[in-house]
């Protein structure tokens, strides 16, 4: 059962860059996706700014291969999800048992609401085959298919931890010898539905967001997609470039607190970090890095950091929210983030907290502001905590070959 | 201060709730009414659908909506102002 | 590897109709969802405001844990993160997200905004109960016996719960259903296996 699990590749589209090499060079430059709205058409694009993918759905659809009429999210899922599995180096991979576990909570949103408008205004309008992948299944579906993985596929929703579970379900189904491989991760792009209810909830800023600052003012919303290509051992073994990451700890449990807010003391923050350092057998003091689920709003912030100080107080690790580049991609940042972790143990990098000013008062420790090369980094712990109280820990750590 | 009661009810869907049971004084949050923060996001709602009032820095609602009594003064404050 | 666990509990909420381990334990024929889900809570006595400002989703989902479990669990035999909940449905929360979109033309709602994920009704449950233990929910078209029976008990055999709510809980409009099912280690006098064939025959047994 505890037969290790390798990462044997990544792939990452968001607003910092179109595959991991440009989002690795914006991590390094501190170069931040936020703007104003391009694609996205909403009554706030003046207001609120975002963190959009820099393509059109044209663009992205001549990338895939898919047609431009399919919804945004499963084009930016397709871009990202292709990138990771020829990262991998698999060749056979018709010879293997393959799965696709994918996660989002817009689903097919974004068309839908276009099909609504017209069609409100006058029911013999909008197009019917903007809705037929408005179910969240149904674009992991469209994926799997363009990727040609049919031996497992499933869809995971659980708000902004969505993909931390769809990662940690693959590596389950690699330790009981279900699947080879598995593509696992996230994908959602930004729809006026998501911003205007984060908007009337009012904590979307309306500046950059300042994650773990005393003065945050709330989150900006971004959109993508991530995805890792987890491996058995046996698999590992056939690869040109034998991996040297694997996933060694994770956990999820629940806040049981509000339908949204975190509990005070973050109480399932502090339960899925340290079950992940239990199931990989780590101390606190092991943890090299922690990529925070960082969003910038109050509730969370503090909720995050008093969890922290429970834990690993005095020995506190280097730490980082790279929401402050990519914005709060809902579903998908579990899989962006647990690639950026997966990028400072390669690189030996720690990327900052972007536009952190005052530190939070109540927090012993201050995130990373400044980009940190040469750096030992063996092990990574990246949290994601979404709505539902569903928090969910990874751990990804480096082996010797 | 009824009026203002019986909107607070439909609004949070406070069933089992009437309006007498609210007490002018009594606190709505917590240990009170027991509301939460998307109770007051709710309220915030409801001064603008009911009285065209917005209040647009949600870190003024602990203050405002205290209690039934804080929020009918800011009701009746704010409306003369629009007048 | 292969330990057994059981079904200690059933409840299924569908056709105005309420079932408790195969029984039928409450029917108001006629009455549209929201409704009749307002009369079942009444009918259990239960005492619960923060019910009726949930959406549908969670309200159906909850009202079935809170039969399921009265009389059939022993909350003292578990710390709370040895209970989980694992669901799934196939329609995820597109019935409030409708209703939030309609509240959206004036001013959003948001009270509406924060069920718009399929996964706030595990939370509902959780809070209730103070379960900490691990959850999750899947989409898939239809109740996927073999899925949630292999995912239920790698939780349970690899000791990452000790007991779990599981099943299937799904709403769109006026149609509804759900099935929720209590996995325990240990047998109880009316228990049966936890299989694939056993949660597929409590499913359909109402449902001709």
């Amino acid at each position: 059962m505890n037969a290790p699990v390798f990462v044997a590749g990544t792939g990452i589209i968001s607003a910092i860059g179109n595959s991991v090499a440009e989002c690795l060079a914006a991590l390094e430059n501190e170069r931040a996706g936020m703007g104003q709205m391009q694609n996205l058409k909403s009554a706030h694009s003046q207001r609120l700014p975002v963190a959009e993918v820099k393509l059109n759905n044209e663009e992205l659809a001549q990338l895939t291969g898919l047609p431009k009429i399919k919804s945004r999210t499963a084009l930016l899922s397709l871009v990202a999800a292709k990138e990771a599995l020829a990262n991998a180096g698999i060749e056979n991979i018709k010879d293997l048992r393959t799965g696709f576990i994918s996660a989002t909570s817009v689903g097919g949103m974004d068309k839908t609401e276009n099909f609504f408008t017209e069609f409100l205004k006058d029911n013999s309008k909008g197009k019917l085959r903007d809705v037929v992948d408005h179910e969240c299944g149904s674009v992991t579906e469209l994926v799997a298919d363009a990727l040609g993985i049919k031996d497992y596929i499933t869809t995971i929703s659980t708000a902004c931890s969505s993909s931390a579970n769809a990662i940690f379900l693959g590596a389950r189904l690699i330790k009981n010898d279900i699947v080879d491989v598995v593509v696992a991760g996230g994908t959602d792009s930004l729809t006026r539905f998501t911003l205007n209810g984060f908007n009337t909830l009012m904590i979307v800023d309306e500046q950059f967001c300042q994650p773990f600052d005393e003065n945050r003012r709330g989150l900006n919303l971004g959109e993508g997609a991530g995805y890792v290509v987890l491996v058995s051992e046996k698999t590992a073994a056939t690869l040109k470039n034998k991996p040297n990451i694997v996933l060694s700890g994770y956990c999820n449990a629940n806040d049981a607190y509000h339908q949204t807010a975190s509990s005070p003391d973050g109480i399932g923050s502090y339960l899925a970090m340290s079950g992940a350092l239990k199931k990989a057998g780590l101390q606190p003091s092991d943890i090299d890095y922690i990529n925070l689920h960082g969003t910038g709003t109050q509730n969370n912030d503090i909720a995050e950091g008093t969890a922290i100080k429970r834990l690993f107080e005095p020995h506190y690790p280097k730490m980082s929210s790279t929401k402050t580049y990519t914005g709060h991609t809902l579903g998908a940042c579990g899989g962006i983030e647990a690639a950026f972790s997966i990028l400072a143990l390669q690189h030996g990098e720690i990327f900052p907290n972007l536009r952190l000013q005052t530190p939070m008062v109540e927090l012993p420790f201050v995130p990373e502001r400044k980009l940190e090369k040469n750096v030992e980094v063996k092990h990574v712990l990246s949290n994601s905590f979404g709505f539902g109280g569903n928090c969910s820990s990874l751990i990804f750590s480096k082996v010797e070959n | 201060m009824l009026d203002l009661k019986e909107q607070i009810i439909a609004q949070l869907n406070l069933q089992d709730i009437k309006p007498e049971d609210i007490g002018d004084d009594q606190p709505l949050f917590v240990e009170g009414l027991g509301l939460d923060s998307i109770d007051a996001l709710e309220l915030i709602v409801l001064l603008q659908q009911q009285y065209k009032i917005k209040l647009s820095n949600a870190e003024d609602g602990p203050k405002v909506f205290k209690t039934v009594r804080t929020m009918a003064e800011y009701i009746t404050a704010h409306q003369a102002q629009n007048v | 590897m292969k330990t057994e666990n059981h079904i200690t509990a059933s409840c299924i909420i569908r056709n105005n109709l309420v079932y408790k381990n195969g029984i039928k334990v409450f029917e108001e024929s006629g009455s549209a969802l929201s409704d009749f889900l307002v009369s079942a809570y009444r009918h259990f006595d239960l005492q619960y405001p923060k019910f009726f400002k949930m959406d549908n989703l969670s309200k159906l989902g909850w009202l079935a844990n809170e039969i399921l479990l009265t009389g059939s669990f022993d909350k003292e035999k578990y710390k709370p993160e040895d209970t989980g909940i694992v669901l799934s449905n196939a329609n995820a929360s597109l019935d409030t997200d409708i209703k939030y979109y309609e509240t959206a033309k004036t001013i959003a709602s948001p009270a509406q905004f924060v069920y718009t994920l399929p996964n706030i009704v595990i939370g509902e449950i959780s809070i209730r109960h103070k379960f900490k233990g691990e959850n999750a929910f899947f989409i898939s078209e239809e109740f996927d016996a073999g899925f949630i029976e292999q995912y239920v008990s790698n939780l349970i055999n690899n000791n990452i719960l000790q007991s779990c709510i599981c099943g299937w809980a799904d709403v769109l409009d006026s149609a509804y259903n759900a099935t929720l099912f209590l996995i325990e280690k240990d047998k109880s006098p009316n228990s049966v296996n936890f299989t694939k064939e056993n949660l597929n025959k409590i499913h359909q047994l109402q449902n001709g």
